[in-house]
């Protein structure tokens, strides 16, 4: 115990750069200056390297496959195919949606760039001659690639593997191209309010087929040790320890000789959660050789058959009074699954929490119906940077509610003022099911429409379209869900979406975390050291997290759906929670007083109205080691499995501003103003980084990401030279703004903010691109708006003269 | 994204390029800035037995003027074409298109001379070329000969330079007092190729249309020369329904392909709409704009 004058509570809190501190990331000296350690950083001693011969086709019968010419290359060790891993019972892989997916193709191609053999070699270059003279034998098949035919009475059947299976993971099929039909809401309620509507809309809105493109491409080193008999797999995975478990459950090695390491890894966005190919492909054939095995990604590679995202077909109806009061929502949605429903969302969830599709609006009856279908593309449906199929719904309503304001003649801004959620009708149930746990929605919008001169927009506009010139201005009030999830709605293949946090605290003070999320980029080893350095008075550069490997972090099930703040970030306060407990115990017993005597101040326990009489959090952690009371135990160490009550919905206001060159096509945004309501924010230069890369990847989306398939299944454009990734070039400037609203439910108040912006994002740059056109009495233009999609419109408009 | 195997060559003259390639001939290629046949070796499109780095060959990187006429060594780089003097001077066009092209990455080791004897139709050179009435020295085993940019495009990826040929020297004539010269270019972003592209160059004498010349990038097989369009602007007063006119007929001379940067419709308006923007911009320069 001291006797000193204490510096103020306030200035001793600065220096712990806690919660609210802009801190800079710990991550980034290493990162920044290339000293971060990737997949491909990683060399061990005897690598041999693989890499797949891939399917020209997107749909055909393997007749034969010849490898004597490949396997007679200087330096190629093996050859696998489906034949060879038929035995071990691994050409085929469960995926996580109750399906399976082809490890290496078995009598059948699916998709074009499917996956036909593995080969592997000494180093790249042999194995890139080797593939070249593997010679395989296809039959041609028909192929289906537009989903909307592939549920039509002589569509040819894609996946004769299923023949006579009525059911592929998630419920009753109906045809054999049909995977699933999944529907929630109350229909009848909702048929008899457009029954009974003043007015209703109605509008077919698509999500194109789009690719998340992290900077690093998929890969993995498996590595096995014959005499140990344990296998190490390092690899870019978003889930770590779901990967361990699925991989001892289809290789079948016991659990505790499986090492899954996650380094650094080049952002994720979805795009790292599911298992591929690779990974199994290189782990038998680092058993079989007994050397380490390395496959990384080609960019081709990853852009055409690495998870994809959305490609959602969809059909969203409005009705609506008079003077614009929503009544109901209708949605019908056909969900292209590609060959394999390989895609990624809770168990129990086949369409992910697309059922958030009444957005921010009060909207009294909603009913959803979701076909999902195979079609001959790379299988898929993850979520990119947005929480499963939230960004799909936030579109849907986002669009509908433009649609339906063009229809009544009124602003859009009015219209979503008349039906935003109010403040008082929080915790609000939505007529999907979902309870919103917090919200001030009408605040938000009067911000942001404030913030840009909405009205001074609108005028700005008027006295353009008078003059020919086409302006856009699009709004978007997005409601996220995310956070998943609590245990009773949430699992992936029966294991709870809990998240982990072990904490240690140092007989000198300082700490370790480990957490069973991965970062991919968002800054977590900033961000959670923040929360624990508030909850224990501890300098957040005093304390160390680490994330995974699965040997020493607790279990969890990784990161994306922004769950990382709201899962884990809450077991790392309550975890911290648990060690201030026992801290208080230790504290008292040091200064010979009650516990109920003591207080805790920034960093240390001081006797309530005696501020001089202290113990800090440092002293404390040295008395665990050796000093504790009489039966205590002695360390500083808690775990905390967190099972979240609740979902936490953050939102926001989106406003964005568009020129059309109507010569051209090209779309110029002015201007964009995003402000989000993430509930307390932790760090904010982190969430602005965060709200930053998020409106870059929907500015993409919007305008100009798409995967394009020929006819014939051909994929198209699988390049950078194709697939739009803006530079700085084209990237707007982001004018970012917030509103706090806390979680009730959530320790420190978060709720996540990663995906926000795409989910945000995507649905306000679409409004203000067709806003531009709303004049010529335009409902809806397809995404992505790239030049010659809006120069279509021009032209059959006739403005383009 | 590995090419196959290669013997690779690094002559330190032209005559001793130009004997190893009489030698190679068709199996071997000539690696200039390699930022079109290296991506093409790596997906195996191009498979040469040969390459024939010319990086070493100091001469075929100057850049100089006599008599009038640019003599630019096929090895000089983009962004050599940019920091150059002379061809601000004598040219810009060059050196503005040049800047239009690709990235800094790709500028500093792309090279005029690749991009023109590459036979792209989606490269920027060969249509400016077309516009500027330039052409190409070429040396071969029997010695040199000079090919009109108007004679030199046969095909897509096929120009008139024989296997055994190489291209040392881009000569273009200095551009006259009262001329203007522009190069358009629409792209869905920076360091695309052009989803199409128009080089204007307008001589105007007592207010009428002395000379003009138009070209087009990425519309056709090859580079297009819309003469036409050059023809019905000669000798009369420009104004917009002239170059609205002058646009339809460089229109009707495209053909483009249809890919992801759009349907042949919109390429050829676009086209049409590039062209009217470059003679815009070719005639203000001309008047002294
Ligand atoms: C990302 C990217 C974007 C690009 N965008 C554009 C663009 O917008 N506009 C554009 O114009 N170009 C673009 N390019 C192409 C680039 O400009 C190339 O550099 C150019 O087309 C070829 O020049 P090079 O010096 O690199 O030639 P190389 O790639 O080395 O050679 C190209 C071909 O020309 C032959 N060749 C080269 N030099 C000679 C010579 N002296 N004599 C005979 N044959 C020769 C070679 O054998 C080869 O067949 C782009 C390239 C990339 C990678």
């Amino acid at each position: 115990m001291t006797d000193v004058i204490v510096a103020p509570s306030k200035e001793r809190e600065a220096g712990l750069a806690g919660i609210g501190s802009h801190r800079k990331r710990k991550e980034d000296p290493r990162l920044i200056q290339g000293k971060g350690q990737f997949l491909d950083d990683l060399k061990l001693p005897g690598t041999v390297f693989g890499d797949f011969v891939r399917s020209p086709h997107a749909h055909a019968k393997i007749k034969a496959i010849r490898a004597d010419k490949a396997k007679a290359v200087p330096g190629i060790i093996a050859v696998l195919t489906a034949e060879d891993l038929k035995p071990l019972n691994l050409h085929w892989m469960p995926t996580l949606a109750g399906d399976r997916q082809a490890v290496l193709a078995h009598e059948k191609v699916h998709f074009q760039n499917q996956e036909v053999a593995f080969v592997v070699g000494e180093d790249r270059y042999a194995v890139a001659d080797a593939i070249q003279l593997v010679e395989v034998d296809y039959e041609a098949l028909p192929v289906v690639i537009d989903p909307k035919k592939a549920m039509a009475p002589n569509a040819p059947t894609l996946r004769d593997d299923l023949t006579g299976k009525d059911n592929a993971g998630q419920g009753p099929r109906r045809h054999p191209n049909h995977i699933f039909n999944w529907s929630v809401g109350d229909k009848a309620a909702t048929d008899k309010a457009f029954a009974g509507a003043a007015v209703t809309v109605k509008e077919d809105i698509a999500y194109q087929r789009v690719f998340p493109c992290p900077l690093e491409t998929c890969g993995c080193v498996a590595s096995m040790d014959p005499v140990r008999g344990e296998l190490t797999l390092y690899g870019t995975f978003q889930a770590p320890h779901v990967v361990r478990t699925v991989v001892s459950l289809i290789a079948g090695l016991p659990e505790h000789k499986i090492h899954v390491i996650a380094q650094d890894i080049g952002g994720g966005f979805g795009g790292k959660v599911g298992a591929y190919p690779g990974y199994i492909c290189s782990a038998v054939a680092s058993i079989v050789i007994g050397r380490p095995v390395k496959w990384v990604e080609s960019r081709m590679d990853n852009l055409s058959t690495t998870a994809f995202a959305r490609d959602y077909h969809m059909t969203g109806e409005l009705a609506a009074d008079k003077d614009g009061k929503i009544r109901a929502l209708r949605v019908y949605v056909l969900a292209d699954h590609g060959a394999f429903n390989a895609h990624a969302q809770p168990t129990k969830w086949p369409a992910g929490l697309f059922s958030i599709v009444t957005g921010s609006y009060d909207i009294g009856a909603a009913h959803v119906a979701v076909d999902g279908v195979f079609t001959n593309k790379a299988p898929g449906g993850v979520a990119y940077r947005c929480s499963f199929r939230v960004t799909e719904a936030s579109y849907l309503i986002e669009r509908m509610v433009d649609v339906l304001a063009l229809k009544l003649g009124m602003d859009p801004a009015d219209l979503r003022r008349k039906n935003l959620i109010q403040p008082e009708q929080f915790p609000y149930k939505s007529a999907l099911g979902w309870e919103y746990d917090s919200g001030v929605y009408p605040a938000a919008l009067e911000k942001a429409l404030k913030a840009v001169d909405y009205k001074g927009l609108r005028q700005e506009q008027a006295e353009k379209r008078k003059r020919g010139e086409l302006m856009g201005i699009g709004l978007a009030f997005f409601t996220e869900i995310v956070g998943a999830g609590p245990t009773r709605n949430c699992d992936i293949l029966g294991i709870g979406m809990f998240d982990s946090c072990e904490i240690r605290v140092h007989p000198t003070g300082s700490i370790i975390a480990r957490l069973g999320t991965k970062s991919t980029g968002q800054g977590h080893e900033t961000t959670y050291a923040q929360i624990i350095a508030s909850e224990l008075g501890i300098p957040s550069d005093d304390i160390m997290i680490e994330e995974g490997n699965t040997d020493t972090a607790p279990y969890g099930l990784g990161t994306y759906g922004s769950r990382s703040t709201p899962v884990a970030g809450a077991a790392c306060a309550q975890a911290a929670r648990t060690i201030r407990e026992k801290a208080k115990k230790i504290a008292a017993h040091m200064m010979e007083v009650s516990e109920t005597d003591l207080e805790w101040d920034v960093d240390r326990f001081q006797i309530k109205g005696v501020p001089q009489k202290t113990v800090t959090m440092k002293q404390i952690a040295m008395a665990a080691y050796s000093n504790v009371p009489a039966g205590m135990q002695h360390g500083l160490e808690a775990t905390n499995y967190y099972d979240p009550p609740n979902f936490t919905y953050p939102f926001g206001a989106y406003i964005c501003v568009v020129d059309v060159d109507r010569f051209t096509g090209e779309t110029k945004v002015r201007r964009f103003y995003a402000l989000d309501d993430c509930g307390t924010r932790i760090n904010p230069m982190i969430i602005e980084g965060q709200v930053h890369g998020g409106l870059t990847e929907a500015f993409a989306i919007a305008m100009g990401q798409e995967i394009v398939y020929d006819e014939t299944g051909n994929v198209l454009g699988a390049s950078l030279m194709d697939y739009f990734v803006p530079t700085s070039v084209e990237t707007p400037v982001w004018e970012t703004d917030f509103t706090v609203t806390p979680s009730p439910h959530h320790p420190i108040g978060a709720k996540g903010v990663g995906e926000s912006p795409n989910v945000g994002g995507v649905s306000a740059f679409s409004n203000a691109v067709i806003d531009a056109f709303a004049h010529h009495g335009v409902t809806h233009m397809p995404m992505p708006h790239t030049p010659w999609r809006v120069s279509e419109v021009c032209h059959r408009l006739g403005i383009d003269k | 994204m590995i090419p196959g195997n290669f013997d690779y060559h690094r002559p330190g003259s032209v005559d001793e390029a130009a004997a190893l390639l009489g030698r190679l001939g068709e199996d071997a290629k000539v690696l200039a800035g390699g930022h079109s046949l290296l991506p093409m070796m790596k997906l195996r499109l191009a498979e040469p037995k040969s390459l024939i780095d010319l990086g070493a060959i100091a001469e075929l990187r100057v850049i100089r003027e006599k008599d009038g006429v640019l003599q630019i060594g096929a090895m000089a780089t983009e962004a050599a074409l940019i920091a150059s003097d002379l061809i601000r001077r004598h040219c810009p066009l060059i050196a503005e298109a040049a800047a239009l092209i690709a990235d800094p990455q790709v500028r500093n080791r792309g090279t005029i001379g690749g991009d023109i004897a590459h036979g792209d139709p989606g490269n920027d050179h060969p249509a400016i070329m077309l516009a500027l009435g330039a052409s190409f020295v070429l040396r071969g085993g029997k010695g040199e000969r000079v090919v009109a940019a108007g004679d030199f495009y046969r095909a897509l990826f096929e120009t008139a330079m024989k296997a055994d040929e190489l291209l040392v020297e881009i000569r273009v004539p200095a551009l006259r007092p009262g001329t203007g010269a522009s190069y358009q270019k629409l792209k869905r972003k920076v360091g695309d190729f052009a989803i199409a592209g128009a080089a204007a160059v307008i001589g105007i004498k007592d207010g009428r249309c002395g000379h003009a010349a138009i070209a087009l990038t990425n519309v056709g097989p090859t580079a297009v020369n819309a003469e036409a369009a050059a023809a019905l602007l000669v000798g009369k007063a420009i104004d917009e329904a002239l170059i609205g006119e002058a646009a339809k007929l460089a229109m009707s001379a495209c053909a483009p392909t249809a890919d992801l940067r759009g349907p042949v419709e919109y390429k050829t308006r676009m086209a049409g709409e590039m062209t009217r923007r470059a003679i815009r911009e070719a005639l203000k320069r001309a008047k002294g704009g």
